[in-house]
């Protein structure tokens, strides 16, 4: 993401620093990852320290400091997955993807996260893929729809 | 289109727009929530999009994408007005069908229709269906008959009248009257009078106040906020206004979590609407009172749903919860008199002023008046949202409305109030549900969260599970709770793989007091309550996991294991097939053995298994039989 | 001058509109523990060792001392049974941190705290943020925030900003109760400029 996009996103916000965070949700949305380069330049912008800024960055969970694989999946891990068998799927993704939460594999294929509650209770528990909810999975129909992704 | 200056043009354009409907036209609204999206309500709706193309019906026929009505578990729902037709599970093949029977032939579709499991009667209405019947929807029920991005749709059921009441009809110290009288409690936490707050900023000095929405709803497992929000954004809206009007404060805030993309899109989209309309803006209908709404996404921590940290992040800045002890009503955002209330809370507010505190207050118990949204969920029959009055008991919710525990299991406990709540055991089932009545029972009401666990659901490890939420959600300020919870995470998930010693259960106290005590903010001091109250209504299960590394509800994946008995194994070699680490040895006519060693527990042989063999069991506690011997595996069946 | 009266410990105690009840003890001379507290910063309420009981109106309430403002006729016990088990636990959840921290140790004497009773972390920082807040607050230098939350919340120094500025101040180390601040410190030093070989 070029520095030109930045300032248009930071100028959007009219520059003010209560929008940091919502300056920040902007680029995330846009480029999937907060570079260093990004932040240094909306903390100049904003003139808010890095320290500040590095702190939210990694404070909230939406941010990402490091590339996204192509793939988001995200496991439900809300209450109603859990009692409804969440582990288990998370377990399953873990093993074939061979990452854990929080990672990217090494061929930028996946992107692995725990989720909170994805508002589809009914049918956990679920996985979502790239924005994609599959419901009522089981470790196998969990590992079959995996392979389907490149 | 133009500004409306008055009531009565806001009347007059209501008129306009009822005029151009007719009651008679056939509407199709298919349910566009998350839930029902899920399940593929997205592809209904382009089928009757394109299927109403096909029939040349386009100028005949409206077709809505409308907000969550609450039954996701049978998604997704189509209902068909004027008739009111409710179907239930509908997918793309079978719009054909409903538009040449129901739509042009007034035929009902009877395979699509809720069926009643005891009875197997059919309900062509919603309101026939008990999971419906049984409630008392006052805020949730417009949410299948408004097109989420119309503000006409919600114009057309009277929507911004209690604004319009308000804002000309009533002074503000009216409007506060009225909302005190109600005896409106919060719907978003803590259960605190929202009149009572109003009028703290209403007379706090600072001039410039402010009024917030609390839609961070971070509550894993409910989602009553985001089905508002989506489903009917403009009754949120109009709740904030008149509370703006009623505290003197020009500037309302709406906190969204981001993970709510829809939510998002439609709040923003009723907000450019009700500004067009000049009902946000200023002078509004006439009266002199201006008023502005900003957006603001929740970049992803559950301790923003917590007021100050809310209001920090609102600035800019971490979300850590300020320590100071000052109300947020007189000090909160900026510093300024900030007036925080729950989504749901404020959806009351139009209702209130509209059809008046007298009759909100006929609803629900002494303390807790009105209805509340549940979210229903777990394992429970009809996951989804039911809103009921005050005062109903648990059993009613669970078994009339919920429909009952599935697969014959039997009820165990429910956990109610979020992550920090409790859970309350079978005994308590007559509870009646309420703010004091969840709160002297050892959980509380929280934001609404429901969660049904039989007996399959091991007690120790849903306290883990939620400790280890709160511990991944701690903001990390104060000592209690970032260092007390991560010791209590690590005690629990000792206990429940088997690693439990004597001991735990009072370190777990020592720390869980330290917690509720000395914890700066509401997730520490409450995040020890699941513990607590599981460890008052189920302290064997602990005792058992520690002292015989067993785990009676077996589900412990560390303390149990699954054995193949010898004598039902028809050797169907499902379970070797369906097992994802191979740990099942056997094959034609032979008996099937699990090889502990390397068996993962996925469970996934016991749910396999057939029902009519039942072979699969989970053992605990006690050592697994050895497998028996290899030449005793063939089975020979009898010839017929 | 004193602008009112509050009782702490039994003692009439002179307080200035606007104080704590932390400030107030400690000019009369009443001793309460302090992790997170600097007179030069912003009252934090991170540690919570200072919590104290206290009346008013009828009621009694456990407070952090360092942030709750001193009111006319408050009255405030420093120790009771309750509150010296809180110290304990928040002590021996401290030292499964930095066991060895001068400051725990001695406190930890005065309240039975055993620094062995929760399993021991890796990192040694008690998150009192007293550097952080140091380097921001007073000397605006901004070289060293916190990273992350939670039970993952950490220090960082920002690289490019500490080799310009700390070698001169280093003030905030004596100010950290533990070994860990300037063993970041010199970590984050040898990273930034790796002594070439
Ligand atoms: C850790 C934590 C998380 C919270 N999350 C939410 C939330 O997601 N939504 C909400 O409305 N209230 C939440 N609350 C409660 C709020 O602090 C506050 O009490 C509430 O929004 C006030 O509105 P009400 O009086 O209308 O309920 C949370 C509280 C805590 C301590
Ligand atoms: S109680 Fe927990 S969430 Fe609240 S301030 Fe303390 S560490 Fe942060
Ligand atoms: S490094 Fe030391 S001074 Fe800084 S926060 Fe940690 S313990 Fe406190
Ligand atoms: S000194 Fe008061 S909380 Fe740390």
């Amino acid at each position: 993401m070029d520095i030109d996009r930045i300032d248009q996103i930071i100028d959007r916000h009219q520059c003010e620093a209560s929008s940091l965070i919502q300056i920040l949700l902007d680029i995330q949305s846009e480029n999937h990852w907060l570079s260093k380069e990004a932040l240094t330049r909306v903390g100049e912008k904003l003139q808010v320290p890095f320290t500040r800024i590095q702190h939210i960055a990694t404070f909230y969970k939406a941010f990402s400091l490091v590339p996204k694989g192509r793939h988001e999946v995200h496991i439900c891990v809300g209450t109603a997955c859990h009692v409804r068998g969440a582990t288990r799927i998370l377990d399953t993704v873990k093993d074939v993807t061979g990452i854990m939460p929080g990672e990217t594999d090494m061929d930028l294929k996946f992107s692995l996260e725990t989720v909170n509650c994805l508002g589809c209770c009914a049918l956990g528990p679920v996985v979502e893929i790239d924005g994609k909810v599959h419901g009522k999975m089981s470790p196998g129909e969990t590992a079959d729809v995996l392979k389907n992704y490149e | 289109m133009s500004q409306i200056n008055s009531p009565a043009e806001l009347d007059a354009f209501r008129k306009g727009i009822l005029a151009k409907r007719d009651p008679e036209t056939p509407c199709i609204s298919i349910c566009a929530g998350a839930g029902c999206i899920a399940s593929g309500a997205d592809e209904v709706i382009a089928a009757f999009e394109a299927e109403i193309g096909a029939q040349g019906l386009a100028a005949n026929v409206v077709t809505k994408g409308t907000g969550c009505p609450g039954f996701c578990e049978r998604g997704p729902i189509v209902v068909i007005y004027p008739e009111e037709i409710c179907y239930l599970g509908v997918t793309a093949e079978d719009v054909p069908e409903i538009i040449t029977e129901t739509i042009k032939e007034k035929r009902v579709v009877d395979r699509l229709l809720f069926e009643d499991p005891a009875t197997g009667e059919k309900a062509v209405h919603e309101s026939d269906i008990p999971f419906y019947r049984n409630q008392e929807r006052n805020v949730i029920c417009n949410n299948i008959k408004i097109d989420s991005k119309s503000i006409d749709d919600y114009l057309a059921l009277d929507g911004y009248s209690a604004l319009a009441k308000a804002l000309t009809g009533m002074t503000d110290e009216e409007v506060l009257e009225e909302v005190k009288k109600s005896n409106l409690r919060g719907r978003g936490g803590a259960g605190f009078p929202a009149g009572i707050k109003w009028e703290g900023s209403r007379n706090a000095a600072e001039k410039t106040k402010y009024v917030i929405v609390n839609a961070d709803e971070g509550d894993p497992g409910a989602f009553m906020d985001r089905a508002l929000l989506e489903g009917n954004p403009h009754s949120i809206l109009e709740g904030l206004i008149i509370g703006g009007y009623a505290i003197g404060a020009h500037e309302g805030y709406i906190y969204v979590r981001q993970e709510y993309p829809l939510a998002v899109e439609n709040i923003t989209l009723a907000i450019e609407q009700a500004g067009a309309y000049g009902l946000i803006g200023k002078n509004i209908l006439g009266s002199g009172f201006d008023f502005k709404v900003i957006v603001h996404q929740g970049a992803g921590a559950f301790v923003c749903g917590e007021s100050t940290a809310l209001m920090t992040a609102l600035e800019g800045r971490v979300g850590e919860p300020r320590p100071k002890y000052v109300r947020s009503n007189i000090k909160g955002l900026w510093n300024r008199p900030s007036v925080l209330n729950n989504v749901e809370t404020w959806a009351n507010v139009p209702l209130i002023i509209n059809k008046g505190a007298d009759w909100f207050t006929q609803i629900g118990t002494e303390g807790s008046k009105g209805t509340k949204i549940f979210s229903l969920v777990g394992k429970i029959n009809n996951t989804g949202l039911v809103e009921v009055p005050m005062g109903i008991s648990l059993k009613d919710i669970i078994f009339k409305i919920g429909g009952g525990i599935p697969n014959g299991k039997a009820f165990k406990a429910v956990q109610t109030g979020g992550p920090s709540g409790g859970c309350i055991p079978a005994d308590q089932l007559d509870l009646e549900v309420g703010f004091d009545e969840l709160t002297r029972a050892g959980s509380m009401m929280g934001s609404g969260g429901m969660i049904v666990m039989d007996e399959d659901t091991c007690m120790v490890d849903v306290a883990r599970y939620f400790i280890n939420f709160l511990t991944d959600e701690s903001c990390g300020k104060c000592v209690p709770c970032r260092e007390g919870l991560r010791q209590m995470h690590k005690i629990l998930t000792d206990i429940t793989e088997g690693n439990g010693k004597e001991g735990d259960i009072e370190r777990l106290e020592q720390l869980a007091e330290a917690a509720r005590e000395a914890s700066l903010c509401a997730l520490g001091k409450s995040a020890p309550n699941p513990f607590f109250s599981t460890l008052r209504y189920f302290r064997d299960e602990y005792e058992a996991h520690i002292r015989e590394k067993r785990c009676p509800a077996l589900s412990c994946k560390e303390l149990i294991a699954y054995y193949i008995d010898p004598d039902k194994c028809r050797a169907c070699m499902i379970c070797a097939r369906k097992c994802p680490v191979n740990a099942i040895e056997g094959g034609k006519k032979t008996i099937h053995v699990v090889d502990q060693e390397k068996c993962t527990r996925c469970g996934t042989c016991f749910e396999v298994c057939p029902a009519r063999f039942n072979a699969v069991t989970k053992i605990s506690g006690q050592p697994v039989p050895a497998p028996i011997p290899v030449k005793e595996r063939t089975i020979s069946r009898k010839s017929k | 001058m004193s602008d009112f009266h509050l009782e702490i410990d039994g003692n009439k105690v002179g307080v200035k509109e606007g104080e704590t009840i932390l400030e107030a003890a400690q000019q009369a001379g009443i001793y309460i523990p302090t992790l997170c507290h600097h007179e030069k910063l912003e009252p934090f309420g991170g540690c919570r060792m200072c919590i104290v009981e206290v009346e008013s109106r009828g009621r009694t309430k456990l407070v952090v001392s360092c942030v709750y403002p001193a009111e006319a006729g408050l009255v405030v016990r420093t120790r009771s049974e309750k509150i010296d088990r809180i110290r304990k636990t928040i002590l021996e959840l401290l030292m499964a941190h930095a066991p060895d921290s001068p400051p725990l140790v001695a406190l930890a004497k005065e309240y039975g705290a055993n620094k062995d009773q929760f399993e021991k972390e890796s990192s040694f920082c008690i998150h009192c943020g007293l550097c952080v807040r140091y380097c921001e607050e007073v000397k605006k230098n901004y070289a060293v925030g916190f990273v992350d939350r939670g039970v993952r919340k950490e220090i960082s120094f920002i690289p490019e900003i500490a080799a310009k500025v700390c070698n001169d101040c280093k003030e905030c180390f004596p100010l950290c109760p533990t070994s860990y601040l300037q063993a970041t410190f010199v970590l984050t030093e040898s990273l930034a400029f790796p002594t070439v070989p």
